[in-house]
């Protein structure tokens, strides 16, 4: 079995697990307020990293390339308040742009 | 004659139509990143939360574990338990329907049914199962097309395709940080995975972030 297959698996397990036992544990397992704050500030830094490792490396090695543009065209767009469709479009012209024409 | 759609199913067709939109990026992606339809669509149906979904797609694509993918995925997906635990009392549902509650326990799902707290308890109930479901059939069919239509480009960068996971990622946390303490935590975080990655193997710097904003939660 590849590493693909696996983490397809995996991954799909751990999400069924985790929101199963949202709704099976007792409610005040999960009650005390630092569990809420924590909880919502782990996306905001596990996003914020794969934003900053997808846009500047290839594997180990950090390079800057046409999805540096792409970034700065999603920014902009949300800067603009653009809806999230418009936002990863955006960055895609933009990059592909760059790659083919600069 | 006309038909009346309730505020609450408007609600949810919207929502599940446009988020379910974004399935297309996320089929794409995991193409471009060297899954298989198949696989991309496994994804979609078993994990069935977009954060996860695209962080085990670029995690793997880097050259990544399938262990750092899952921690990851996994770490991402400890939000859907505590919407479990808040929707838990108003669904009360048992055996197979609290297993299909769990699978469309997601940001979307949450959010609808508490926007619809003023309508009363029935319409949160509705909201919840509405956008639960709506979601899950157009992000599923998305991805199916967006994996298709992947596999039949070449160079994926003559796309921007290797742009479109940043982009989502980008798209996904902006509207997280909300103050200036979000922020300077968001910053943090991006700074330190970037300048960890030629240092610690494929994935790590992404999963440390995660302790970065436990420490940082629990102590504040």
């Amino acid at each position: 079995m590849t590493s693909f297959w696996i983490a397809t698996i995996g991954a799909g397990a751990m999400a069924f697990i985790m929101k199963f036992s949202g709704h099976s544990v007792p409610q005040h397992w999960l009650s005390h307020p630092k569990i809420g704050k924590v909880s919502a500030l782990i996306p905001i830094a596990l996003l914020s990293a794969l934003v900053s490792v997808q846009s500047f490396s290839e594997k180990t090695t950090l390079m800057i390339d046409q999805r540096l543009a792409g970034l700065a065209a999603a920014m902009t767009a949300l800067l603009l308040k653009a809806p999230f469709p418009v936002v990863v479009i955006s960055a895609a012209v933009t990059s592909a742009a760059v790659y083919n024409w600069l | 004659m006309s038909i009346k759609i309730s505020p609450t199913l408007r609600d949810s067709l919207s929502v599940s139509i446009t988020v379910g939109a974004y399935g297309v990026a996320f089929g794409a992606a995991a193409v471009a990143n060297g899954f298989s339809v198949l696989q991309a669509s496994l994804l979609s149906l078993l994990t069935f939360s977009g954060a996860s979904q695209f962080a085990v797609v670029g995690i793997l694509g880097a050259g990544g574990t399938a262990i750092s993918a899952i921690v990851t995925a996994t770490l991402l997906g400890t939000r859907n338990a505590l919407y479990g635990v808040l929707m838990a009392p108003r669904l009360k549902v048992r055996g197979l329907k609290r297993v299909v509650a769990a699978q469309i326990t997601i940001d979307e799902s949450t959010a609808v049914a508490l926007g619809q707290e003023s309508r009363g308890p029935e319409e949160m109930r509705k909201g919840f199962w509405y956008t639960g479901i709506g979601v899950f059939v157009f992000w599923n069919l998305f991805t199916l097309a967006g994996a298709l239509g992947a596999q039949t480009m070449g160079d994926v960068r003559t796309f921007g395709l290797d742009s479109a996971v940043p982009a989502a990622f980008l798209g996904l946390v902006w509207p997280r940080l909300v103050g200036k303490f979000e922020r300077i935590l968001a910053v943090s975080c991006a700074l330190f995975a970037i300048l960890m990655t030629p240092i610690l193997p494929a994935g790590l710097p992404i999963i440390a972030t995660a302790f970065i904003a436990i420490a940082v939660g629990l102590r504040r």
